[in-house]
């Protein structure tokens, strides 16, 4: 079959499709590729490379009219027009973003696959687009950072005097941040990273930044105060506030995915940063993570705060940006080959498969049925929480139901029982409630003495035993109750003895 | 004949009230010391005084008309009862505590039992008593049942946690086919007994009741793996606990009733604690249906494991600066606290930061391995819980692993198929080193084989434990002679 590489034809698009070298991998996979004259150009790879590499160089019109066309960006619904019928093409199609594309793709028997819609799951690693781009993206933040930046990275001691080093703070540690951290770090600069997910300090500290936790401000000693949404975000505003007047650059990251981008920081807090200071914005073209941020420009604030927010940080390395996408093309269509004879073949019993196909061969199959992430990158996630993704949280009102059912069973009881019985019902839970309390802190080390005190006090029953044993003159009830004494007497006295001896144990070191 | 006299002027019953009162407070009290190693002692103290109270004034009460022959048999039983009692604390092994407390848990609901017939006898089955009238006599015999019915799944339940802990009987979960129903079969048909029981009692019916639970508790019990039992003898606990309130509506008695409660509710908390250590459902495990997963599979190629000698062990330990040790139920077993301990004090003579990693359900029985060091004199400062010291293996040279096996696997934070996934774990492979003191290779009780014993970090020490840190323990000593 033969693989079409177009010419990107969105303004400011300066990667491509395929490298010289990842073609040689697409004929490795006995393909033909005909790319289209000066499509690699803005990535410096030249026609003739191609063609060194073993490809045609060919018109728009031959790449379009490929078995296969391989494309950064989504076709416009004109070029649509330009596939043959049964063609496969494959883009960043945004499907989500872009319904009215995917309506255009399905109008034709085409079939349609998307690289941004690749299942976050291990397997699928090879092809995921958006980890490539976000490495590429957050190493150039800091690039873009520094140009603007009017400073030394790096502190220095000179004969002209002492330089400081640059302040980094970098907002969300996921591939983009993680990059930017090193890339930062690299630079000699001072960095320091910040996520709502304590579990990725340690990812910070390996590349060398400072994680500084939001969480930390308010955990007490004993763990029991949980942060709810409301106090952390007020929290990561304080922090921001304060990290604000200390650093001089601040690169954001934040994404959540499917959803405008989260707002870290208020116009108010940027106006705090020293003149000359600069913020990136990589969450720009998601409605930015700070305020006054403007998608695809830099600008200056009336403090002489530089805002990049730059959407294209990727294509500005776009020789390597081309290659890396270019490589994960080259990883679905091995993918896309199971044999290795340059036909296409879709298998739609594979997840990764299903799941980026966004119309199959005139069909829309977008969105696609959702996937099981295998839970072994969640578990290391999140070790220290691992019960959320197993247990069903049964509905709210089961709970409520079972607790009104529990105080009504409790009410009919009381109301209707004779005399004595709804005092000792009382007694009852007051005592469940007191056990319940003064249970709560117990250190974890005394589990065993406690358990054995509550033991020796279970003995109680021994009363009940004597009682019986001194009202009733029955032979039967005598012998009975004397044994029950006996019994709980063992448990009373030796209960109470194995537990101060237990505790003469314990010493302080 | 004076005493008598004096004795007689004192309205007794007023007085046990007001006894219980202050023995109610002072149990609550004691429960509240032992939550802090600072006021532990006063806490067995306040239980003592709170015991002793409440017996003084029950035997009072008791013996103020009672014949000669109830206040021998009284006496005779409280001190045969104090002697074995006292006996078996002295000698107990602290590696035996389990046992013994689950033994002692089923004195308790045997006792309960006892009491429960006892109220049977002594008014159901009494036509001429006076004491229980009209309505209250059908709540009397409700009572009677759920106090029979509580006490003897207490009793066999603890019988049958202390065969398995002791390992005289396997400690394999029983998976009889349909277990909750028969669980739930149970249940209901308890619930029918107790109607039939309320409409006309009679003696077959609590003989049925009182076998019906039995088998229960047995079942209960029987169908938990050993690996699993710190919450089920916390759950008993707790379970003896409600025994306790049982009888005390049964006998009007509200400090049996208080007691019971805070025992039944701390032990219930206790346990819940325990359930979230180990990531499992409180529901399930009450209802002793917990011991249910699938076998593991054990085709996975784990690769090759490697093996060191004390020698090299000591070696390692010596240049290492920080050192944590996670205990589990083999050094338990292999008696080697005190090899440990005396392990301990060389490494940390030599300036070497050494701290126990003490997983929540490590050993049989909740806070087992605490107990075991503190006997060996290791300071509890550097004893910690999971929590405490997990994040820390990171920055840690040398972890090792004491008969430790399921509680350090990480497979139940990688693996979402294995049984043991979720699990909250020891992170011990984020070590530089790790050492594992092992007899073989068989896997833990949870029967799940353990990847962390094929990581590279990973050098396996085979042998007995306390044998083989007596010899680490030699070698360090052996070096420091020639140093």
């Amino acid at each position: 079959m033969l693989i079409g590489v177009p010419r990107e034809t969105n303004a400011g698009e300066t990667r491509v499709a395929a490298t010289p070298a990842t073609l040689r991998q697409l004929a490795g996979l006995g393909y033909d590729v005909v790319v289209e004259a000066g499509a690699g150009a803005l990535s410096s790879f030249g026609d003739d490379a191609y063609a060194a590499a073993g490809g045609t160089v060919g018109t728009a019109e031959q790449a379009w009219q490929a078995d296969v066309v391989l494309r950064v960006n989504g076709p416009t619904v004109e070029e649509i027009a330009n596939l043959k019928d049964g063609a496969t093409i494959v883009a960043l199609l945004q499907p989500a973003l872009r319904p009215e594309l995917v309506e255009a793709l399905a109008q034709r028997p085409i079939t349609a696959l998307a690289m941004d819609a690749v299942p976050r799951i291990s397997r699928a690693q090879s092809l995921d687009v958006l980890s490539s781009m976000a490495n590429i993206a957050g190493y150039r933040a800091v690039i873009e950072a520094a140009h603007v930046f009017g400073r030394f990275f790096t502190g220095q001691v000179t004969a002209a005097g002492k330089v400081p080093p640059a302040k980094v703070l970098i907002a969300g540690a996921g591939v983009a941040g993680l990059a930017a951290i090193g890339a930062a770090n690299s630079l000699g600069a001072i960095v320091r990273a910040t996520d709502p997910r304590p579990e990725v300090a340690d990812q910070v500290r390996s590349l060398g930044g400072e994680f500084i936790s939001v969480m930390e401000l308010e955990v007490s000693s004993d763990g029991y105060a949980r942060a709810t949404g409301e106090d952390y975000n007020r929290l990561a505003a304080e922090m921001y506030t304060e990290q604000a007047k200390d650093v001089d650059i601040i690169i954001t990251t934040a994404l959540i995915p499917g959803r405008p981008a989260p707002k870290l920081m208020t116009a108010e807090q940027v106006a705090l940063m020293r003149p000359g200071s600069v913020i990136v914005d990589m969450a720009a073209a998601m409605g930015g993570n700070v305020e006054g941020s403007v998608a695809g420009k830099a600008i200056v604030t009336d403090n002489g705060v530089t805002i990049i927010g730059y959407t294209d940080l990727a294509g500005r390395l776009p020789a390597q940006a081309s290659q890396l996408y270019g490589t994960n093309l080259v990883n679905l269509m091995k993918l896309l080959t199971p044999e290795r004879d340059g036909q296409v073949v879709l298998d739609f019993e594979d997840v990764v498969q299903r799941s980026m196909t966004v119309v199959r061969a005139g069909e829309r199959t977008w969105p696609p049925p959702p996937v099981q992430v295998s839970a072994a990158p969640a578990a290391r996630a999140a070790p220290a929480r691992v019960e959320a993704p197993v247990k069903e949280p049964r509905p709210v009102w089961v709970r409520y139901a079972v607790i009104a059912a529990g105080f009504l069973a409790l009410w009919l009881v009381n109301a209707f029982a004779p005399d004595p019985l709804p005092s000792h019902f009382t007694v009852l839970m007051l005592a469940i409630v007191v056990g319940y309390y003064v249970i709560g802190k117990v250190h974890h080390a005394l589990h065993t003495p406690l358990m054995s005190v509550t033991n020796a006090i279970s003995g109680i029953i021994v009363v009940g035993a004597i009682l019986q044993l001194g009202e009733q003159d029955d032979a039967k009830v005598r012998v009975l109750a004397t044994v029950a004494i006996l019994l709980a007497s063992i448990n009373v006295f030796g209960g109470f003895a194995v537990t101060r001896r237990m505790l003469g144990m314990f010493n302080r070191g | 004949m004076t005493d008598s006299l004096v004795i007689a002027s004192i309205d007794w019953h007023s007085v046990a009230t007001a006894s219980y009162i202050v023995a109610a407070l002072l149990f609550i009290l004691s429960l509240a010391g032992l939550s802090r190693h600072e006021s532990a002692r006063q806490g067995v103290a306040f239980g003592i005084a709170g015991m002793a109270i409440a017996l003084a004034a029950t035997i009072g009460v008791a013996t103020e008309h009672a014949e000669a022959v109830a206040v021998v048999l009284l006496v005779a039983a409280v001190a045969i009862g104090a002697t074995i009692g006292l006996w078996r604390a002295r000698v107990v092994e602290m590696t035996g505590m389990p046992e013994l407390i689950a033994l002692l848990h089923s004195f308790v609901g045997l006792a309960a039992v006892l009491v429960g017939w006892n109220g049977y006898f002594s008014v159901e089955d009494n036509a001429g008593q006076t004491e229980v009238l009209g309505s209250l006599l059908d709540i009397h015999h409700a009572e009677v049942f759920i106090g029979i019915f509580i006490g003897a799944v207490t009793f066999t339940g603890s019988i049958v946690a202390y065969l398995k802990l002791s390992a005289r009987i396997r400690s394999a979960p029983l998976m009889l086919p349909g277990k909750n129903y028969i669980n739930v079969g149970a249940l209901g048909l308890f619930v029918v007994l107790t109607v039939i029981f309320v409409i006309s009692p009679s003696l077959p019916l609590l003989i049925a009741v009182t076998v019906l639970a039995l088998a229960l508790g047995w079942h209960l019990v029987a169908s938990i793996g050993g690996g699993d039992m710190p919450v089920v003898v916390s759950m008993l606990n707790s379970y003896s606990g409600w025994a306790a309130a049982a009888s005390g509506f049964l006998l009007n008695n509200d400090l049996l009733i208080v007691t019971g409660a805070l025992v039944g509710s701390s032990g219930a908390y206790l346990s819940y604690i325990m359930c979230q250590a180990m990531n499992r459902s409180f529901i399930s495990v009450i209802a002793g249906g917990f011991g249910i997963e699938a076998p593991a599979s054990a085709d996975t190629d784990y690769g090759e494991h490697r093996e060191i000698d004390a020698a090299s062990a000591a070696e390692l330990l010596t240049g290492a600066s920080t050192v944590i040790i996670t205990p589990g139920y083999g050094m338990a077993v292999a008696q080697a606290q005190y090899p440990v301990a005396e392990l301990t004090r060389q490494l940390r003579d030599r300036g070497i930061e050494v701290r126990f990693g003490v997983h929540p359900v490590a050993g049989r029985l909740p806070g087992h391995m605490n107990v075991l060091l503190a006997e060996a004199k290791v300071p509890y400062d550097i004893v910690l819980e999971m929590d405490e010291i997990n994040d820390d293996f990171g920055e840690t040279d040398v972890v090792l692993v004491i008969g430790a096996n399921d509680t350090v696997n990480p497979a139940a934070t990688e693996d979402p198929t294995s049984p043991i996934a979720g699990m909250p774990v020891l992170k011990v492979w984020e070590a530089s080193n790790v050492i594992v003191f092992k007899r073989s290779m068989a896997s833990g009780y949870a029967g799940v084989q353990n990847p962390l014993f094929f990581r590279e970090n990973t050098q396996m020490l085979f042998g007995d434990a306390k044998a083989k840190v007596d010899e680490i323990v030699g070698a360090l000593a052996a070096d420091r002679v020639t140093a």
